[in-house]
C-alpha cells in the first residue's frame, strides 16, 4: 500500500456563482509523478492553486502527511510551484533567484551557496550565475524555475504547464529532464497540462479532469486502454466510435451486432441486457484494414492516406458514410506499403482489443472537448 | 506602399524630426548655455567678453539658501506626491478595468482648467478669511483664523496639488504591469506580505517611481507661480530666480545660469532612471 503525502477531500470551489471545481476527492502519494489533465476551464489550474494556498477552498480539506494545510498561507506550506511563465524575478540574477527561498528562511550564506550550486549544478545551469533571467533562453528560464523551486527541498513540486511555452523539441528534452530530476530527488511531481501525450509518457498516475470533477484516476495505461466513460476515450487519444447492439449474454462474453457483424466480445464491468445499445471503442492502431475479398469485415473505401513516418494512418470511409481512422506500422516485408485513394477495403479488429462503454445520457456535450484538446 | 515613394517619406520624416530637435530644443539650449557665459549689460541685456561671474554668483550665500528652500520645498512635493501617490496608484491598478478609467478620468480632468486658475482657487480655500478658516470657526473648532496662506506649507499644498498626478500616472503604468505570478512566486517561496513588497514590489516598481520623481521634482522647483500666489516673499523657488532675473532683475546671465543648473539635475536623474529600467532588462519586468 503506498502512502498517502496530500489529501484532498470534498474540495469545493466557485467563482463568480460558478462552479470550478465540485466536491473533489484525490489523494496523492508520496513520490509518484501525477498529472492532473484536461481542457481548458476543467479547473486544473485552480486545483493548483488550492494546493499552492494562492486560492481558498469555499469547502473542503487539504491535509499534507496529516497535517491540515487549508488555511495556511503559501509561505507556510512545505510545497512549490514552477509556474507557467516562469515567473522569474527579473530584477535578480540568476543566482539570487535560486536563493530566494533560502534567504526568506534565513539560512546562513555559507549553505545558500553550496544548495543554490548544488541546485544549478542539478539543471546543468552553473556556468549562468551572474546572468539575469532576459538574457536566458526560455528552456534556460525554465531550469531556473525548477531549480528556484526545487532548492527548497519541498515535500511536493506543483508544475503549472511548464513546458507550454517551449517549442516541441525542447519540450521533449524538458520532459525527459523532469522525469529524471523527479526520480533523482524522490520529490512527489503534481503536474498540470492539456497535453494528453505529455501526460500518457511521464505520469505514473493521470487524473483526467473535466468542468471540476474527476473523470478518471489511473495509471497511463488504465486511462488510455480503458476509458472510463466517453470523455476520457475522446481526450485521451484518437479513437474510433463504432455503434453496437447487445446480441446476447453468456456468462463471461457477450454477442455484439457491430454493423451487421455479430461480434463475441469480452463482457464489460457494467450491467447488460439484450437489445441494449453501446459503444465499441477501438483505437487506431487496433484496426485491420483488410482485403475488400475478405470474408469478414466492413467494407469501405480509403478517403484519406498520411504517411507519419513509423506508420501510414488512412481514414476509411463505411458504407453508412462515417469515418473510421486506422494506424498502422509498416513491416519490413513490405516496406512499399500503401494505399491509393478510392481503394475499397474492409475493416476489421481482432476480438478482445475493443473497449466496451455504455451509451451516455447527453452526449452532445462532449463534442467541444474534442476541439479543446 | 511602393519603394520608390518609401525613401521620400523617410527623409521628409528624419528631416521633420532632427529640423525640430536642432531649431526648438539643441539651438535655445546653446543660446541659454551662451547667455549664461556672457556679461550682464543694461541695454542689450548680454554683452562679451566671455566668463563664469554668473556660476560664481550661484553660490552666493543668499541664492545658495534660496536654492537649498527651494530643493527642500520641491524635496517635501515630492515626498508627499510619492506617500500619496504610490498606494493611489497600487489600489488603483487593482480594481476592474472600467472604474481605473474612470478614476484616471477623474484624474486628468483638472488639467482642463488652467493652473494659474487652480492656484487661486486654492487661495481661496486657504486664506484667513477663506472657506476652510470660516468653516471652522463657525463649527467653533478654532477662535481664530489660522495663518495657512503665505506659509511653506501652502507652497507645497499648491505644488502637490497640481503635480500629483504626474506621481500617480508613472506609477500606474508600473502597477499595471506588475505580474501577480511574481508576487505569487515569491510567497511560493517562503516571503510574507512585508518581504515580498521590500524584495519584489520596490524593486519592480522603482522605474515608474524615478519617473514620478522626474516629473514632480523639477517642475516643483520651477512652477514659480504658486510661491507667488500661495507663498509670500520668503518661499521662493528656483523658478522664481530665473523669473526675476529675467524679467525684473535684468541679469540674464545669472537666469541663464541657475535655469542650466536645473537642467543639469534633470539630466542626472533621467540617467539614474535608464539604470534602473536596465537593471530590469530590455524587456522590462517581462
Amino acid at each position: 500500500m503506498k502512502k498517502t503525502l496530500l489529501s484532498l477531500s470534498n474540495l469545493s470551489k466557485q467563482f463568480d456563482g460558478k462552479n470550478v471545481l465540485d466536491s473533489l476527492n484525490l489523494d496523492i502519494y508520496d513520490g509518484e509523478f501525477i498529472t492532473l489533465l484536461g481542457p481548458s476551464g476543467c479547473g486544473k489550474t485552480t486545483l493548483l492553486r488550492l494546493m499552492a494556498g494562492f486560492e481558498h477552498p469555499d469547502a473542503g480539506t487539504i491535509t499534507l502527511a496529516g497535517q491540515d494545510l487549508t488555511g495556511t498561507p503559501p509561505e507556510h506550506r512545505p510545497l512549490n510551484t514552477v509556474f507557467q511563465h516562469y515567473a522569474l524575478f527579473p530584477h535578480m540574477s540568476v543566482f539570487d533567484n535560486v536563493a530566494y527561498g533560502l534567504k526568506m528562511e534565513k539560512r546562513p550564506k555559507e549553505e545558500i551557496r553550496e544548495r543554490v550550486d548544488e541546485a544549478l549544478a542539478m539543471v546543468q545551469l552553473q556556468d549562468f550565475k551572474g546572468r539575469k533571467p532576459h538574457q536566458l533562453s526560455g528552456g534556460q528560464q525554465q531550469r531556473v524555475a525548477i531549480a528556484r523551486a526545487v532548492v527548497k527541498r519541498p515535500r511536493l513540486l506543483l508544475l503549472d504547464e511548464p513546458l507550454s511555452a517551449l517549442d516541441y523539441k525542447l519540450r521533449r528534452t524538458m520532459q525527459g529532464e523532469l522525469k529524471r530530476l523527479q526520480r533523482e530527488l524522490g520529490i512527489t511531481f503534481v503536474f498540470v497540462t492539456h497535453d494528453q501525450e505529455e501526460a500518457l509518457s511521464m505520469s505514473d498516475r493521470v487524473v483526467v479532469l473535466k468542468d471540476g470533477e474527476v473523470q478518471q484516476l489511473g495509471t497511463p495505461r488504465e486511462v488510455y486502454e480503458r476509458p472510463a466513460n466517453l470523455f476520457t476515450a475522446r481526450f485521451v487519444g484518437e479513437t474510433n466510435f463504432f455503434p453496437g447492439e447487445v446480441e446476447s449474454i453468456h456468462d463471461s462474453a457477450i454477442t455484439v451486432d457491430v454493423f451487421g457483424l455479430k461480434r463475441t466480445l469480452r463482457r464489460p464491468d457494467f450491467p447488460v441486457r439484450p437489445g441494449q445499445p453501446l459503444h465499441v471503442l477501438l483505437r487506431p492502431e487496433d484496426i485491420r484494414v483488410l482485403d475488400p475479398a475478405d470474408a469478414q469485415g466492413v467494407a469501405g473505401k480509403i478517403i484519406e492516406r498520411n504517411y507519419k513516418g513509423s506508420t501510414l494512418d488512412s481514414v476509411i470511409q463505411l458504407e453508412d458514410g462515417s469515418e473510421v481512422l486506422a494506424s498502422e506500422f509498416f513491416d519490413e516485408d513490405d516496406p512499399a506499403f500503401d494505399y491509393r485513394l478510392g481503394e475499397p477495403v474492409k475493416v476489421s479488429w481482432v476480438d478482445g482489443w475493443e473497449w466496451l462503454l455504455p451509451e451516455e445520457a447527453d452526449e452532445s456535450v462532449h463534442e467541444d472537448a474534442l476541439t479543446d484538446a | 506602399m511602393p519603394s520608390v515613394t518609401r525613401q521620400p517619406f523617410r527623409t521628409a520624416v528624419l528631416v521633420l524630426v532632427w529640423g525640430w530637435l536642432l531649431f526648438l530644443v539643441l539651438a535655445p539650449n546653446l543660446l541659454v548655455v551662451g547667455a549664461s557665459v556672457m556679461t550682464r549689460d543694461p541695454g542689450t541685456f548680454i554683452a562679451l567678453p566671455l566668463n563664469l561671474d554668473a556660476y560664481r554668483q550661484l553660490f552666493d550665500p543668499l541664492y545658495l539658501e534660496v536654492f537649498l528652500h527651494s530643493l527642500y520645498m520641491a524635496a517635501m512635493t515630492t515626498l508627499v506626491c510619492l506617500l500619496v501617490g504610490y498606494p493611489f496608484a497600487w489600489a488603483l491598478s487593482k480594481l476592474g478595468k472600467q472604474r481605473q478609467l474612470l478614476l484616471i478620468f477623474l484624474l486628468i480632468v483638472p488639467f482642463w482648467t488652467n493652473s494659474l486658475v487652480r492656484t487661486y482657487a486654492l487661495k481661496m480655500l486657504l486664506a484667513t478669511n477663506g472657506l476652510i478658516n470660516s468653516a471652522l470657526m463657525s463649527l467653533g473648532w478654532i477662535d481664530e483664523p489660522i495663518q495657512m496662506l503665505y506659509t511653506e506649507g501652502a507652497v507645497i499644498i499648491g505644488l502637490v496639488y497640481l503635480l500629483l498626478p504626474f506621481m500617480i500616472l508613472p506609477l500606474y503604468s508600473v502597477f499595471d504591469d506588475l505580474r501577480q505570478e511574481l508576487l505569487m512566486a515569491s510567497h511560493d517561496l517562503g516571503a510574507g506580505r512585508l518581504a515580498t513588497f521590500i524584495h519584489v514590489i520596490v524593486p519592480l516598481t522603482l522605474p515608474g517611481v524615478l519617473a514620478g520623481v522626474m516629473l514632480v521634482l523639477l517642475p516643483a522647483m520651477g512652477l514659480f507661480f504658486v510661491p507667488d500666489i500661495l507663498g509670500g516673499s520668503r518661499n521662493l523657488l528656483v523658478g522664481n530666480v530665473i523669473k526675476n532675473q529675467f524679467l525684473d532683475a535684468r541679469n540674464w546671465p545669472f537666469g541663464a545660469a541657475a535655469s542650466i543648473v536645473l537642467t543639469i539635475t534633470m539630466a542626472i536623474l533621467m540617467l539614474a532612471h535608464r539604470l534602473s529600467k536596465q537593471r530590469l532588462g530590455e524587456g522590462g519586468a517581462g
